[in-house]
């Protein structure tokens, strides 16, 4: 996984609350077998005005030129600010490698959904929650500011915004440890080998017909 | 000292290893397995040259990509295609338990876990699926996991998670007739909202869902993630051991009866205290009907479409204006109004036999309305469409002008062939209204299969004894 420490991008504004995993990555493109090459697709149905489906030549394609990623600077963007319940509906981690295939690094909303919340955190993109007087005042920032540039530290959990504003977040310590340091999970956990032989142990002694 | 919820005794009982911050490496004793958010999955464990802890606790089966018809032509779409034969040679090379199409027993990964009593209750369950909440009305711990997660329990037969807040849904009193479980979730999530259950485990109690079926329990557990919590349940009670007894993979003989004793303790202590609790009169739940593009959308079958002028959150507002565009409806429409193209009745949600019977008996002696282009039944699993053949509810949608399909998650999301075209309206059964779910431009009406089934007859909706004939 890619560490996250400290990142300054441009933000994207995507000014809807709900904003669900299906509109994402809709579910034709969840056929592919691989975990990249999702970054075109992002967004599809918003960001195109003709139907989307797998292989498609994307130069061929019509934009959507209403829609926030496809104006610059947002194109550019690397850091997404969204509103309330981000990432709510499907489980379907091709969400987040959409998002990061596009070069996204940061979502920045009031509340995200929490499957979408851990499959970010397992991928090297930050979910920062703040409040929603602050994501309003970052809306109004990057919106009279096309471009402005958003820090987001993990370090010191802050954000700056634009005009130097500094605002606070908070992430569980396990989480910012593994996300500074770009850990794999499963090895970390197979250091507990022994921890998980000795519950089945206990397991096969209490509830045995769990264990077939 | 306070009594211990059911959530409290699902996650003690599943402790392996606690942190000092609370960060919980937790045991899994199930893990469901389907072709769309396995691959990468399997891919990593191979590439890292790791292999599955515990083979024995998967159970894999296709269901997003499946065609729904003609199923001896195999897969048409070759994408699809080679998802599902992707799942068959990694649970061929791993030596995991696998239901393949041409199986009676393959269906969607939520109805075949405990028809084939795979899910039990005091288990955790995991599948990298959001619905997997279903499970939790067997008085499981049971939730949805993103592709990483279903890597890490595979090699480590564990998941490092915090617990999280409990939350209790009460549902007392009587339900009015016509009112069904699917009626009350919907209701649910119209009242706490999309998000209202986020950080929370659900626990749904009180009257109105101890005299609700298994099945029942089901469809109310399936959609907690649409009210925003990972993880649903109901309590164990008479009810749930008699609906594990002679499933294929549940404890038989003396072994069965010791499984019970325990089955029974999963319930919350009359003392336990819960972070929130959220009570709701059964009385007052009419059948429900969404109308905009979230789950939280719903109104009742004799209300109206709502005015986002009348609604003071600016944001929200918007969001409803928004929805409404989207969906083609004007502010004070009656529900009744509203007239779908399409009927879809199927899905994690209400795909069981009693959700076919529900709709067989409103659809019974009457045809399908002619403004309704398509009317399909999608059955859970094969072994639901054997035992409906069985009872005849094949015919009774046959004879009405309606399709009777092959098992499979079909046009609840629309990876194979079943999808709604741009701009058509759909009534559903399935768990999930948002933009473009069940086909790009489509536009989805969340109900009960008694009410998609009345749908269907009318051209309209309209409460199921308000049918003529």
């Amino acid at each position: 996984m890619q560490a996250f420490t400290v990142h300054k991008g441009i933000v994207a504004p995507l000014d809807r609350s709900n904003v669900d995993t299906d509109a994402i990555i809709p579910k034709q493109y969840l056929k592919s077998v691989k975990r990249t090459g999702f970054g075109p697709n992002a967004f599809d149905d918003w960001r195109y005005l003709d139907p989307g489906e797998p292989g498609m030549d994307h130069s061929q394609r019509q934009p959507n030129p209403d829609f926030v990623l496809n104006r610059p600077p947002y194109d550019q963007a690397t850091i997404l600010l969204a509103r309330k319940n981000f990432g709510c509906g499907s489980s379907r981690e091709h969400a987040v490698w959409a998002l990061t295939d596009f070069g996204f690094r940061a979502v920045i909303a009031p509340s995200f959904a929490d499957i979408f919340f851990s499959n970010s955190c397992k991928n090297g993109l930050l979910p920062v929650v703040l409040a929603e007087d602050e994501v309003q005042n970052l809306f109004e920032q990057v919106e009279a500011n096309p471009g402005a540039q958003v820090e987001v530290n993990l370090e010191e959990m802050t954000v700056t915004a634009p005009d130097a504003t500094v605002f606070r977040f908070t992430l569980d310590e396990d989480r910012r440890h593994r996300l500074l340091h770009g850990l794999d999970d499963i090895a970390l956990t197979l250091q507990f080998a022994d921890d998980i032989r000795a519950y089945e142990e206990r397991l096969r002694q209490e509830r045995p017909w769990m264990v077939e | 000292m306070a009594g211990k919820t059911l959530y409290d005794k699902l996650w003690e009982a599943h402790v392996v290893r606690e942190e000092p911050d609370g960060s919980t490496l937790l045991y899994i004793d199930r893990h469901l397995v389907h072709e769309v958010t396995s691959p990468q999955a399997f891919e990593g464990l191979r590439l890292a040259g790791r292999k599955p802890w515990r083979g024995d606790s998967v159970l894999a089966v296709p269901d997003h990509n499946v065609p729904t018809t003609n199923r001896d032509a195999g897969i048409e779409d070759p994408v699809s295609r080679t998802q599902v034969e992707t799942l068959e040679s990694n649970v061929s090379g791993f030596g995991l338990k696998f239901f393949p199409m041409a199986d009676v027993r393959q269906g969607i990964v939520h109805v075949i876990g405990p028809e084939q009593g795979a899910t039990l209750p005091g288990m955790t369950v995991v599948c990298g699926d959001s619905h997997t909440s279903t499970h939790g009305a067997l008085g499981a711990l049971a939730f949805g996991i993103g592709t990483s997660e279903v890597e890490h329990v595979l090699a480590t037969q564990c998941l490092w998670q915090k617990k999280t807040k409990a939350m209790q849904i009460r549902v007392e009193g009587e339900l009015r007739p016509g009112v069904t479980a699917k009626d009350i979730v919907l209701a649910i999530i119209g009242r706490i909202g999309t998000a209202g259950g986020t950080g929370y485990a659900i626990e749904f109690a009180g009257s109105a869902i101890r005299s609700l079926s298994i099945e029942g329990r089901m469809s109310i557990c399936n959609m907690s993630i649409e009210a925003g919590a990972r993880a649903g349940m109901v309590a164990v009670d008479e009810k749930t051991i008699e609906y594990v007894r002679g499933k294929p993979q549940a404890p038989t003989g003396e072994m069965f009866e010791r499984a019970a004793e325990y089955w029974r303790t999963l319930v919350s202590d009359p003392d336990a205290e819960f972070d929130a609790v959220v009570e709701l009169d059964a009385a007052e739940i009419a059948p429900q009907v969404s109308w905009g593009t979230s789950p939280e959308m719903v109104a009742p079958i004799d209300g109206r479409v709502p005015d986002p002028a009348a609604e003071s959150d600016p944001v929200r507002a918007e969001g409803m204006q928004r929805a409404l565009e989207y969906m083609d409806l004007k502010a004070n429409t009656p529900m009744t109004e509203i007239r779908p193209d399409k009927v879809f009745i199927g899905s994690c949600t209400n795909s069981r036999i009693e959700d076919l019977r529900a709709a067989a008996e409103v659809v019974k002696g009457r045809r399908k309305a002619d403004n309704i282009k398509l009317a399909m039944v999608v059955p859970g699993s094969g072994l639901v469409k054997q035992q409906a053949e069985q009872e005849g509810l094949d015919r009774i949608f046959l004879d009405a002008g309606f399709e009777w399909r092959e098992p499979g998650c079909s046009m609840c999301l629309a990876m194979n062939a079943d999808r709604l075209e741009p701009g058509e309206r759909c009534a559903s059964t399935s768990n999930r209204n948002f933009e473009g779910r069940q086909g790009q431009g489509g536009r989805t009406h969340l109900v009960s299969p008694a009410l998609a089934a009345a749908a269907a007859v009318a051209g309209h909706f309209i409460e199921p004894s308000e049918l003529e004939g």
